[in-house]
């Protein structure tokens, strides 16, 4: 099964506002999508750049969706959908 | 244990950042609009309705801008008046924590509930064990009266049902030495007698209602309206609070005014060089034991709490001290100011004539992201000094202690115990080593639990900073072999 991914941008702007916080499913995501996920750090995405496009940040994608004003609740509930989505797709 | 900073403390950040801004727009002209752009009329409310979302904001927006909430004495001062009152302010005020009441949600006065899983018992052990009388039978059940309720928790622990809970007072809970009370409204209050500046309750508390007075206006309008030199001494635990090289880090230090950066771990040899000497000489007098001095907030409670220790603290000064002691040999005329983690800094430098301003990594990197500093896009920039591994490694648990172990060894036994993390239960384990003695011969205190890694200031997850930390330290050289 492909694995989700969780691209959490670790640029400045998106490090200061946050990410570290949803960094942490690395080491403890809930049991239900701890298998099925892969994180990814990347470089700023650019989002931040556009007007004061920081203030929206931190920036996460997941499998390509951009979530903003990312916390560890919308990130999980993110993933959540997805899996959710594929599971049925898959019976 | 892995908490991830609550959304409050996530709120503080994204202020700090907007003061920041709205210092580079235009020096605070337009501040007042920055609570609405913070809870703009669509947004989810996070109290009772944007409006009081919107106030609130406003008083942590002055702390931010350097002046407690509870000093406002004209309550039509606009936002805009106090950046301005900022901007021609001389010196900062002093540091100083602070709640914010109307944010304060004056968390339950007992601590102590009676849940629906009560069966209205016969035997009634919870009204029989009350030493205050305060439980009375309310429609078959039991009831607690608050204003009686000294929240001993005798109840709690003879209910054969377990139906009455603890509720806990985040704030109350997390202060080591009970310095944070309700007043008679139940709304929190600070002793500044009692406090330590440990920062504990600003981070447990989960409505954001405690604030502390930041110099980051003061800095910032010392780096671009004056032609002072300014530099930053940057504490050892800055390896691991953003995701680059270090040298970058200075770089971009340098790109937001900066003249000159810093590296307090070399403060850190001087302290362990010190320390280890004291060390030595005291146990060739015949001391029990030693214990190290260098977390302000330690060492302010043992003056305050725990003065039965104080024979055993060691006199050497901190890596700070040190640091900006070297720093204004070299430079006299500089503004210092030390970057770290902790808020107990700000205080242990009012005591310390050539420390002029403390920041915290969080209000570092507000500067960036508010002066659009990209790290990653920065020139690489090295420090003037090189530290050694051990001075490196000062912010986790046991750095310090292992960095006079190193020193020592060899010529006088070396027993180290650590107390990682200051809590209520330390404190009293301290007092009994002052007064029982104890098996070690040295003991390292950190206030803040895993080491000022995990400081109330700091940006990342101490879990994975430690890990950098770790690989700085394996580049690194040992003191004995360095000049
Ligand atoms: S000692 Fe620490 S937890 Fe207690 S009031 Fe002061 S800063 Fe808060
Ligand atoms: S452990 Fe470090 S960050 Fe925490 S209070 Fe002590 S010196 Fe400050
Ligand atoms: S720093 Fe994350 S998008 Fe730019």
């Amino acid at each position: 099964m492909e694995k989700i991914e969780v691209k959490i941008c670790a640029g400045t702007a998106c490090f200061v506002m946050g990410a570290p916080q949803i960094q942490a499913l690395e080491f403890s995501a809930p049991e239900d999508i701890a298998d099925r996920i892969e994180i990814v750090e990347v470089r700023c995405m650019n989002h931040c750049n556009k007007g004061s496009g920081y203030n929206k940040g931190p920036f996460v994608e997941v499998n390509g969706e951009l979530i903003e004003e990312a916390t560890m609740e919308k990130v999980v509930a993110k993933i959540r959908e997805l899996i959710a989505k594929e599971d049925e797709e898959n019976c | 244990m892995l908490i991830p900073k609550n959304y409050a403390n996530q709120m503080r950040t994204r202020i700090l950042v907007k003061v920041v801004e709205s210092f580079y727009k235009n020096r605070f002209e337009t501040a007042d609009e920055i609570p609405i752009d913070l809870r703009p009329k669509d947004y989810d409310s996070s109290r009772c309705c944007i409006y009081k979302d919107r106030a609130v904001l406003k008083y942590r927006l002055m702390a931010a801008m350097g002046f407690t909430p509870n000093e406002e004495t004209n309550e039509a001062m606009s936002l805009r008046e106090y950046g301005k009152e900022a901007l021609k302010r001389q010196n900062h005020a002093k540091s100083c924590l602070s709640v914010i009441d109307i944010a304060c949600s004056a968390c339950v006065k007992s601590q102590y509930m009676v849940t629906d899983a009560c069966r209205g018992c016969f035997a009634r052990p919870c009204v029989m064990n009350c030493p205050k009388q305060a439980i009375s039978f309310v429609n078959g059940r039991s009831h607690i009266d608050p204003d009686l309720c000294v929240s001993c928790g005798k109840c709690m622990e003879v209910c054969p049902y377990h139906a009455i809970v603890k509720l806990p007072v985040p704030c109350e809970e997390a202060c080591p030495v009970s310095a944070i009370k309700k007043d008679e409204n139940g709304v929190e209050h600070i002793d500044e007698e009692a406090c330590i500046s440990c920062g504990k309750c600003l981070q447990s508390c989960p409505f954001g209602a405690i604030v502390e007075r930041s110099q980051l206006v003061d800095v910032l309008n010392l780096i671009h309206n004056s032609d002072k030199k300014v530099v930053a001494m940057l504490a050892p635990a800055i390896v691991g609070q953003f995701p680059f090289e270090l040298n970058q880090v200075v770089g971009a230090l340098k790109k937001l005014g900066f003249d000159d950066v810093v590296e307090v771990a070399a403060g850190a040899d001087i302290t362990s060089t010190n320390e280890a000497a004291e060390f030595v000489e005291r146990m060739e007098a015949g001391a029990q034991f030693m214990t190290t001095s260098c977390c302000p907030a330690y060492y302010r409670a043992t003056k305050v709490h725990v003065p039965e220790i104080q024979p055993f603290v060691s006199h050497t000064k901190t890596p700070m001290y040190y640091t900006a002691e070297m720093l204004k040999k070299e430079q006299p005329d500089c503004i210092s100011v030390f970057v770290g983690p902790c808020l107990a800094k700000r205080n242990e430098a009012e005591y310390d004539p050539n420390v002029d301003y403390v920041l915290t990594f969080e209000e570092i990197g507000a500067m960036f992201v508010g002066a659009k500093v990209e790290i990653a896009d920065c020139e690489p920039m090295e420090f003037a000094k090189v530290s050694s591994a051990q001075g490196r490694k000062y912010p986790l648990s046991g750095g310090v202690a292992g960095a006079v172990g190193h020193l020592v060894e060899g010529k006088v036994d070396y027993r180290p115990e650590r107390i990682d993390g200051l809590t209520k239960e330390n404190i009293k384990l301290l007092k009994k080593y002052a007064t029982k003695g104890c098996e070690a011969n040295m003991i390292e205190v950190m206030c803040c639990e895993g080491g000022c890694i995990a400081g109330p200031g700091c940006i990342s997850l101490a879990k994975k900073a430690t890990k950098q930390v770790e690989s700085y330290v394996e580049k690194g050289q040992n003191q004995k072999d360095m000049k």
